[in-house]
């Protein structure tokens, strides 16, 4: 959409802003006074020298909502990215800048108020998915997603976020899965696709030199996933187990703006590696958890991790490098959503392109696809939300226009909760494309017999 | 004491409150402290990370071709313009000299007031479109404003000199130096100076993103 396609009121006052709708959830019953104050705490921890740098950086050039798909989309400016900053913005320029006291004493940045954080809540949470696009356009080189997760920081200690992005981290956090996978259900579930698939899984192996983990969203919705990581760990003749003291990698911790139930969670599964005397934790098809673990696990630990951490994808496209795994030929057209947090803000773009190569597919890139491309719309938590359902709906046309450009047969990611954004959309427009993972695609046609090097 | 004579003691001062301002603000940034990465990078590398961003971003992604066509057209032009201005002006160049030590060629009078009109005009077009753009609209302050007028201003300051030659040329050179002084005493308070932010910002990004192997 055009953005002078965006009525606006020329008769209202030059430097007017409009105020994002009202609507929000709150957690706990503290005053607002107790909320601003906590959220004003913990926006200040953020406060280093990085996240300075960001804030004094912005130029209000608005460059930024041209490749938000939640602008592109509803054409509404409160979506642009930097604008979803700015409480966090305001805090910094008041309490931590280098001319604070000039902002304070003249009053020039006025306190963030409890109905500010109100308002952002939609801003910070129902739209946006921490994707990373608008970093790789903005002029000054902001990393605004990654300022995005540091204000929900302050936000959730504010009591201030979605109610069901609240309730699930808060089952991570208790029960060890945002779904409600206990260690039972979760032997249960790789039991049953022990039989079910015909492939040995090791289970609370006491040593191996390969933890492999994998998603809530997997275990319950896609469970072949389980069966996939087991076949293709076997071919390549790891030594490996999943633990039931360390399986769930998701991180609704991290998601919700829980640095505590962050650090708790990841915790959970580097105990559990190093308890095993794990070289390597491979992680499941999931975008967030490769951010929680790959790129944040080892400061939660507080010391580098004693192993190595990849995504399924990464480790795969290793294998097939070092001859340790062969594929059968697949014969169909593929396209391939790459996952925000794997791909764009994780580094690991090129692994996914290994393996479709190694299938001998045709491949289709997305049109402005691999480290540009356009998010499903339900990361970051989003998915959780349903409030922010018919926004979510809204911005996969995006998506669905992309991938239908390509003409493929099959549309393959390396994320689960993508997938299930997918799905979900998918029944909601009753749209011809189903998502399939690659791990699984892989999985079905690993060459059985292949040699295994070295 | 001459009108002239107080603008150039004002500039001068003008300047020192820059150069102060400007540490003060980059002091006060860099003393706020990052905690530790612990992560294992990718690969080394956060210095070529740094300088590569702080030049693609120049040229911005061609992947965002059509989403950055307003903002690099008017941008260059208007960078360019400014630049050509300050440093290719016969008069300003002999100012440079004096305070260098050296000087360089200058473009005719006529090309230097020709840009300097299209330069104008760019500004004016760049505060029409913060006006009426809804997204600018919204993000704009005070500093947005600001900054707009005291870059404007020694360019329409510095294009009636002429005006006043033989009569009251004296007094519009004050007046123009004058205008600069505002700019450089709002300089280290307001976006302007993302001059020099913005070496620290994308190189900082840049040095991050390297070390994850991410798209920079």
């Amino acid at each position: 959409m055009s953005t002078t396609e965006h009525e606006f009121d020329l008769e209202s006052k030059r430097l007017s802003i409009r105020k994002p709708d009202i609507r929000y959830d709150k957690q706990g019953d503290a005053s607002d006074e107790e909320r601003v104050t906590a959220a004003m705490e913990n926006f200040s921890k953020d406060f280093g020298r990085t996240t300075a740098t960001y804030l004094e950086s912005c130029i209000h050039c608005g460059v930024c909502a041209e490749v938000c798909q939640y602008y592109v989309q509803t054409g509404d400016p409160k979506y642009t990215p930097i604008w979803k900053l700015e409480p966090f913005k305001q805090a910094y320029k008041r309490e931590s800048s280098p001319f604070r006291w000039l902002f304070k004493t003249f009053n020039l940045k006025k306190p963030v108020t409890a109905e500010q954080l109100e308002e952002w809540q939609h801003l910070l949470y129902d739209s946006c998915t921490v994707c990373g696009r608008c970093s790789l356009i903005c002029p000054m080189g902001i990393d605004i997603a990654s300022l995005v997760s540091m204000a929900r920081h302050g936000m959730f200690k504010a009591g201030l976020i979605p109610h069901e992005l609240h309730a699930v981290a808060e089952r991570a956090e208790k029960d060890g899965s945002p779904l409600g996978v206990t260690p039972e259900v979760f032997e249960d579930r790789l039991d049953w696709m022990e039989d079910e698939h015909e492939v040995d899984i090791s289970i609370d192996l006491e040593q191996a030199d390969v933890l492999a983990v994998m998603s809530s969203i997997e275990i319950q919705k896609y469970p072949d996933s389980m069966a996939a990581t087991a076949k293709i760990l076997n071919a390549v003749g790891e030594s490996w187990t999943f633990r039931t003291d360390g399986f769930e990698a998701t991180n609704f911790g991290l998601l919700s703006g829980n640095l505590d139930w962050q650090r708790d969670i990841s915790m959970r599964i580097i105990d559990a590696a190093v308890k095993v005397g794990a070289k390597k934790l491979i992680l499941p098809e999931c975008g967030h958890a490769y951010m929680a673990l790959r790129w944040m696990g080892a400061n939660m630990y507080g010391k580098p991790l004693p192993f190595e951490v990849m995504h399924v994808t990464e480790y795969i496209a290793d294998a097939i490098k070092a001859g340790k795994l062969e594929l059968e030929e697949v014969d169909k057209s593929v396209t391939f959503h790459d996952p925000c947090q794997v791909s764009r803000r994780g580094g690991a773009t090129e692994a996914p392109r290994v393996i479709l190569d190694a299938l001998g597919v045709d491949f289709r890139e997305l049109p402005k696809g691999a480290d540009y491309n356009w998010c499903c719309g339900g990361g970051g938590g989003v998915v959780t939300i349903h409030r922010a359902d018919e926004l979510r709906y809204k911005v996969f046309e995006l998506k669905m226009e992309q991938v239908e450009a390509t003409e493929a047969d099959e549309l393959l990611s390396s994320c689960s909760n993508c997938r299930q954004n997918f799905d979900d959309c998918q029944n909601h427009f009753e749209w011809e494309y189903k998502m399939d993972s690659l791990l699984e695609l892989v999985a079905d046609n690993l060459v059985e017999d292949a040699v295994v090097a070295d | 004491m001459e009108l002239l004579d107080i603008a150039k003691a004002t500039l001068l001062y003008s300047f020192i409150v820059m150069i102060v301002g400007s540490a003060w603000r980059l002091v006060g940034i860099l003393l706020h402290k990052d905690k530790p990465d612990y992560s294992d990078p990718r690969q080394a590398g956060g210095l070529r990370g740094a300088l590569k961003v702080i030049w693609t971003r120049s040229l911005g992604a061609p992947d965002f071709k059509k989403e950055n066509f307003h903002l690099k057209t008017l941008g260059y032009s208007m960078h360019i313009g400014l630049f050509v201005a300050i440093l290719f002006f016969q008069l300003h160049i002999d100012n440079w000299a004096r305070f260098l030590g050296f000087g360089w060629p200058a473009l005719p009078d006529v090309v230097i007031y020709a840009i300097g009109i299209a330069t104008v005009v760019i500004l004016l077009i760049m505060m029409y479109r913060r006006l009426t753009h809804p997204v600018l609209r919204l993000l704009s302050n005070f500093d947005d404003y600001m900054s707009w007028f005291v870059t404007v201003l020694p360019l329409v300051t510095g294009l009636i000199v002429p005006l006043g030659r033989g009569v009251m040329e004296d007094t519009l050179i004050a007046i123009h130096l004058f205008s600069v002084s505002l700019l450089l005493l709002w300089f280290p308070f307001g976006k302007l100076a993302h001059t020099y932010m913005i070496f620290l910002s994308r190189g900082t990004t840049g040095a991050i993103l390297e070390r994850r192997g991410a798209r920079t």
